[in-house]
Order: structure tokens, then sequence, then C-alpha cells
């Protein structure tokens, strides 16, 4: 068979039915008491996430806390479902910087584009994936919320080191 | 000491229907509990442990769940019916535990009070009676859903309950020819050991009856509806059986009522051959009424609740094994199920009566005393039966599973039903193009 099935010859009706019965209920007595149990106790224990997992994004911050974006337009022009709502704005000295930054998480698909090709990383994809929400509005991340977040950033791919070993 | 009597017993009375009551329905929730805990074990996987300590309250949330789901009435429902079903599968498995004896005898001021709802003097004879009407739920229930599933689960409910009653009379035939009574508190104090007293075995009744426990063992799992024998529920051929169109708390009593039964079959199973309330190895707990009221051994309010403890004990490991089995055991086909109560347990019930009987004859003509060596002469009558019943006839006799020679009778079958099928087909299309060809030559004559 193909797969590594095996396929068992069925037994013959001459077989003992009781003592097939006692061999099955040994196996179940055998896994009723012993300690190992599969479940994750989920709220208590959490999964270690892999470093490349692209999660909910994170904006990047100077030493002041003014956001590192700078407002060039590159990732909503990426964004393959138009989830990055971008005004751009310039202060006083000249410098760009991001007067309305938004994303919905809810229309994101997480591809990691907008990380890729910002030019200051300051927006990141983050090792992060607990973003439920009582209402639609709340999934809608302004600037303010995605500079607060604390989550690591996610590990971009390196060429150099394929498999990430 | 006398017997507790006139308003003091009226009192008591009441109190011990109402304290056992709520503890019966408090056990039936512990035991929904441990089903699904112990099912989890065996899985490899915890079960609920989220509510309350352990997921002990995960039952009060279920019942409030219960309590606030929309409840449904199908349209083609009998509605009295309909509503009338699951009381009747609750009340028969809750009535049950009122000839149960839980513990010794407790002394009051006023005399001393049996741990016993109702010592009626047919108190197993009650119990059969009693047993039997859980059938008219499942029943009613399948009958008035206007449900084609639940109609089935019903039937099979019924003849499943009907055949098996007989084989779960029969099995406890053995214990009231030992017992030589129908009250349940005398088989309790037939299995304490009184030294030199010859009226008492002094043995739990699962050693001299040891084929009998498991006969009486098997038809309570079938009478309950347990797997393997839960054919009337059978989700994957009949949705959910008997109790498919009904929601919300009408469905939890039926649950209820199961678990129920359960519980008090499990509590029957104790009293008949695992000494009810008695305790292993002590003779402290040796209390019993004698013949004109009074009681003879040293009762106490401690000792009540050391032999209700162990009664617990003991009644919940043999609820554990019917967990136990249920997460093992697949279950049955009909005609297995049928096979084995009418051509199987009914003889084998009749054939160890009458060997038992000739045994307790035999050992009463040779002078031998009741007592231990009387059990264990018996115990030697019952290892021969068992070797027979598990060596000799469990070969392919008791439950025919779809073999080898199954599979090739089946296949020879299927085999000679196509060869049918293509020798019709065959010779309907010979037929019909012969039809056609003298029709078309009809034709061709008159367009001529």
């Amino acid at each position: 068979m193909a797969g590594g099935v095996k396929v068992l010859e069925r037994p013959g009706a001459e077989g003992s039915y009781v003592r097939a019965a006692s061999k099955g209920l040994g196996v179940t007595l055998k896994h009723m008491i012993r300690p190992i149990k599969v479940t994750q106790q989920y709220p208590d224990e959490k999964w270690e996430l892999a470093p490349r997992l692209r999660g909910t994004h994170r904006m990047a911050v100077h030493e002041d806390g003014r956001a590192k974006c700078v407002g060039c337009g590159l990732c909503p022009t990426v964004c393959p479902v138009n989830c990055i709502k971008l005004i751009p704005a310039e202060d006083e000295n000249g410098e760009r910087y991001a007067a309305i930054y938004e994303i919905d998480e809810f229309r994101c698909i997480f591809c990691g584009f907008c990380q890729e090709v910002c030019p200051v990383e300051a927006i990141h994809l983050g090792v992060h994936y607990e973003n439920a929400e009582y209402s639609r509005e709340r999934w809608v991340y302004d600037l303010e919320r995605l500079t607060e977040l604390e989550h690591p950033y996610t590990a971009l791919w390196d060429p150099a080191d394929p498999t990430s070993q | 000491m006398t017997e507790i009597s006139g308003g003091p017993f009226v009192v008591a009375t009441i109190l011990k229907v109402v304290v056992f009551f709520t503890l019966l329905i408090l056990s039936i929730a512990l035991g929904t509990y441990m089903e699904r805990r112990l099912a989890a074990f065996i899985q490899d996987r915890s079960g609920p442990n989220r509510v309350g300590p352990i997921g002990l309250l995960q039952v009060v949330a279920d019942g409030l769940k219960n309590l606030l789901k929309e409840e449904t009435w199908p349209s083609a429902a009998y509605k009295g019916f309909f509503l009338l079903a699951p009381a009747l599968a609750l009340i028969p498995g809750t009535i049950l535990f009122a000839v149960i004896p839980f513990a010794s005898p407790a002394p009051t001021r006023w005399g001393y009070v049996d741990m016993i709802v109702a010592d009626v003097p047919i108190g197993v004879l009650y119990i059969l009676a009693i047993a039997s009407l859980g059938v008219y739920g499942v029943v009613m229930a399948g009958w008035s859903s206007g449900s084609k599933y639940a109609f089935l689960g019903g039937l099979r409910g019924s003849a499943q309950m009907v055949s098996y009653e007989v084989g779960l009379s029969l099995s406890l035939v053995p214990v009231l020819m030992l017992a030589g009574d129908v009250r349940v508190p005398e088989i309790v104090t037939l299995q304490q050991h009184y030294p030199g007293d010859a009226t008492t075995l002094g043995v739990w009744l699962v050693a001299p009856l040891l084929v009998g426990t498991f006969l009486f063992y098997l038809t309570g799992l079938a009478e309950t509806n347990r797997l393997p024998f839960d054919l009337p529920e059978a989700e994957a051929e009949l949705v959910g059986g008997y109790h498919t169109e009904y929601s919300s708390m009408k469905f939890a009593v039926f649950m209820m009522g199961e678990y129920g039964h359960l519980i008090t079959t499990a509590m029957l199973v104790t009293v008949f051959f695992f000494g009810g309330w008695d305790i292993p190895f002590w003779s402290g707990d040796n209390i019993r009424v004698a013949a004109d009221g009074s009681l003879i051994g040293e009762p106490a309010w401690w000792k009540t609740l050391l032999t209700l403890i162990a009664f617990v004990i003991k009644g919940g490991l043999v609820f554990a094994t019917f967990i136990w089995v249920r997460w093992t055991l697949p279950r049955f086909r009909y005609d297995q199920l049928m096979d084995l109560g009418w051509k199987f347990i009914i003889e084998f019930v009749t054939i160890y009566i009458i060997v038992i009987a000739v045994a307790i004859y035999a050992l009463d003509r040779a002078g031998l005393a009741f007592g231990p060596a009387y059990a264990a002469a018996l115990l030697g009558v019952n290892v021969v039966l068992a070797v027979l019943l598990f060596f000799l006839f469990d070969r392919g006799r008791l439950i025919r599973g779809a073999g080898r020679e199954a599979e090739r009778e089946a296949r020879r079958r299927l085999l000679e039903a196509r060869r049918q099928v293509r020798q019709q087909t065959l010779s309907h299309a010979l037929g019909e193009s012969a039809r056609l060809a003298t029709t078309a030559d009809d034709s061709s004559e008159e367009g001529r």
C-alpha cells in the first residue's frame, strides 16, 4: 500500500470477544492513569511563537517618542489589500511625517510587504496574534496605538540564512 | 435499642428523603463531571478544569446554559406526551434509590434510624419493577417527537430493554437464593462477617457469585442504554436517537435520567455484590436488625458516616468502570445485541441458576455451615463456569463479528445480487430491443 498504510487481516469469526475487549480495556486503563496530557492550558500557557511569525503591526519610534515614519507613501502603494491609510504632512523644519496613519488589521493579510518596503524601518509586523475586539472599528489601528504596542518585531527573511538556522 | 417510631419517625423519614434525594441529584451532576474528566483522561486530554476548583463548577455552568437555551417544539410533536417523556425518563432512575441502604443505622434519642428511605419487605422486587419502567420515557419520547430518527431510537430502546430485563432479573435469583430474603438490608447483612454466625456468608457476593456479578453488570449496562449497548442513541446512525428533537432543559432532564439510572445501577451492583456499606476486614460495622426489631451491634454516628463513605467509594468505583467500558468498547450491531440477549444471556443465566441451586443443595446436604468455606466452594463452581464462559463459549459464539467468513459470505451475496441485476437488465434490454425492432418493422410497413 502506498503511503506506508498497514493493512491488517481482519480477525476471523472464531476470535474471542471477551479477550479482545479485555485487551482494549487494558489500553484505555493505561492511558487513563498515565499523566501525559496533550492539552495546552491556553490562556495560562502560551505557544512559543516563531521569530518570523507575521502578526499585528508595530510602528518604530525615535528616542523622543516620535514615530519613525517619514510619510513616503511606499507602504500604501505596495499593500495588496489597501489596508493602510497614510496622509503625509511637513513640519516647520521641512521634515515629512505621517499626519494620519491607520492600518485596518481586519483587512490586512499579513503579507509583510509594508515592512519589507519601508525605507526607514518604521512599520513592522510583530510576533503577536491575540487581537480580538468587540467592534470592527477597534480593528483600525491609528498611529498612537501602533506606537504603543510592545511585542517583538517580526524577523525578516535572511537570504544568507534561508532556513533560519 | 428499638426502631424510631411515631412522630420522630415521620420527621426522620422526611429528612432522609430530602437529604438523600439532594445527594442523589448532586451525585448525578458529579457523575456527568466524572464522565467528562475520565473520558478526557482516557483520550490523553484534561477535560473540564477551568470553572471552579479542578472544574467542579462546570456542572453548574452546564445547568445554567441548559436553562437559558431556547426551547423548541417540533411542529409534528404530540405536545402532551412530548413534555411527559423526559419526566418519565428521570423518575424511575431516581426513585430506585428509595430501597437502597446507604449506611449503618444511626442512633438517636428516640431509637435507631435505618439509613434507607423505605425498608420495604419486597425491596428487590420493587427494584426490578421500577427499573423496567425506564423504557416508557424512551418509547414515549421516540413516538411523540414525530420524527423518524427519534422513532427508530425509541423502537430500538424498547426492544433492547425488554430483551435484557429478563436477564437482569434472573441474574439476581442466585443472590436471593443465598440471602433467603428479598429485603435489601438482609442482603447487606449476608455479606458481613460475623465470626461463628451460620446465618451470614461473611464474604462479598462477588466471590461466590462471580459469573452472576458479570451477568448483572452486563445486563445493567444494557438496561441503562450505556455503550456498548447504546443503540437507542446511536449518534452515528440516528442523529441523537430518541431525544433528537429535544432541546434546552428537556434534553438536560433526559441526560439527568440517564445518569440517575446509571448511578442507581452502580449502587445496586455495590449492594448486591460488593457488600453495600460494609467495610471489609472490620467487625465494628456489624450492626443489624434482629427478627424482633431490636438492633444487634453498637450503632454510632461516626460509624454511620464511615460506612456511608465506604458505600460512596464503592459505588463511585463501579461507576468509574461504567465510564471506562464506555470509552473502550464500540457499539454492538443490532443483530449482535439481540443474539447476545436472547440466544446467550437468558439461557446462560437459567443454567447458572440451576447450577448454583444444585451447588447450594449439595453443600447443605454435605453439612457445610454458611461462612467463608461455603463461599469458597461456590467460588470453585463459578471459576469452572467462568472458564467455560470465556474459553469455550466465547469463540465467536457470543458475539459474531464481521470476520473472514462473514466477509466472504457478504461478498458472495453481493456478487450474486449483481449477477441477477445484470441478467435482468440484459433480458429486459433484449426484450426491449426486440419490441422496438417489431414496432419499427410495423411502422415501416405502414409507411410503405
